[in-house]
């Protein structure tokens, strides 16, 4: 996946509508009318709102006689998963170290324990 | 796939709504510890990483409206990154935040020391950045650590989403 497929994708899901779409498709397919249902828009809305999920790849509709169902693509999900996922390793990674230097400062700081009596003026 | 070290865990949220990243850690020190691990330029550099990079701080005025500026050094290459210090207070340190290999972009970055007692503190880091494509350009270079682990399940994305 691409930048821009990935910024296509977190610019899909920044809409609270098709957040919901996306947590229903991934229950079931289901068809545009269907997800119209509980919303107060009208079908051709849906359809806008699948036609941007489609163009981020979340999104394929099949074929499927006459019902042409929605379906979730949830590799695309996963290969997201992955790039937040490293991102917060990474993250981990550099508080890791944190955790070092902090444990550090505690050892520092043990003997100024015995010294600063807090709030006990004895 | 859970981790199998007991430390405290990173959360982090990309909010769907506005370019912001969410960075969530506790730490087992005091706010006042933490505030010098992020101000102190000796112990910083040893923190800020990535690993394997060596980190040389060049400019370091950790007061309000002071600034900073350091680069980091790995395998002959060089990244450099400088912002103003906002605001330092006992409990936040505000800043701003750019890479010189993107001079445009500056990002806003709010760190809360949150106490919860027994010498144990949360940090929230937030981080406001230009645009939605910054912010996944950000998120996309965790990828360069290509650490393999075991990912987060698809309905937990969603949760986190919806």
């Amino acid at each position: 996946m691409g930048d821009d497929q990935l910024s296509r994708v977190f610019a899909a899901l920044a809409d609270p509508t098709r957040r919901d779409m996306v947590s229903r498709l991934a229950v079931a397919d289901a068809t545009v009318g269907e997800l119209a249902q509980p919303y107060d828009v009208s079908v051709q809305a849906v359809s806008r709102h699948i036609k941007v999920l489609a163009d981020a790849g979340l999104v394929s509709q099949t074929r499927d006689a006459q019902r042409r169902p929605c379906h979730l693509e949830a590799e695309v999900f996963d290969l997201m998963t992955k790039w937040i996922e490293r991102y917060r390793l990474q993250a981990q990674e550099r508080y890791e170290r944190l955790d070092a230097v902090l444990a550090e400062l505690r050892g520092d700081e043990r003997p100024d324990d015995t010294t600063h009596h807090q709030g006990a003026a004895s | 796939m859970t981790s199998t070290s007991n430390r405290y865990q990173v959360s982090i949220e990309a909010d769907p709504t506005l370019p912001i990243i969410h960075v969530t850690r506790d730490f087992d020190a005091t706010p006042a510890q933490l505030l010098r691990a992020h101000t102190d330029p000796e112990l910083y550099a040893r923190w800020v990483g990535p690993d394997d990079t060596e980190a040389e701080i060049l400019d370091w005025d950790p007061t309000t409206g002071g600034r900073w500026r350091w680069v980091g050094r790995r395998d002959g290459q060089e990244w450099g990154f400088h912002g103003c210090f906002h605001d330092v207070r006992e409990d936040r340190i505000v800043q701003t935040f750019t890479y010189d290999g993107q001079p445009d972009d500056v990002a806003l970055e709010t760190l809360v020391f949150e106490d919860l007692g027994d010498g144990r503190t949360r940090l929230r880091a937030q981080s406001l950045v230009e645009s939605f494509e910054s912010r996944d350009q950000w998120l996309a270079s965790g990828m360069e650590t290509g650490v393999e682990q075991g990912y987060a399940k698809l309905d937990d994305l969603i949760g986190e989403l919806t």
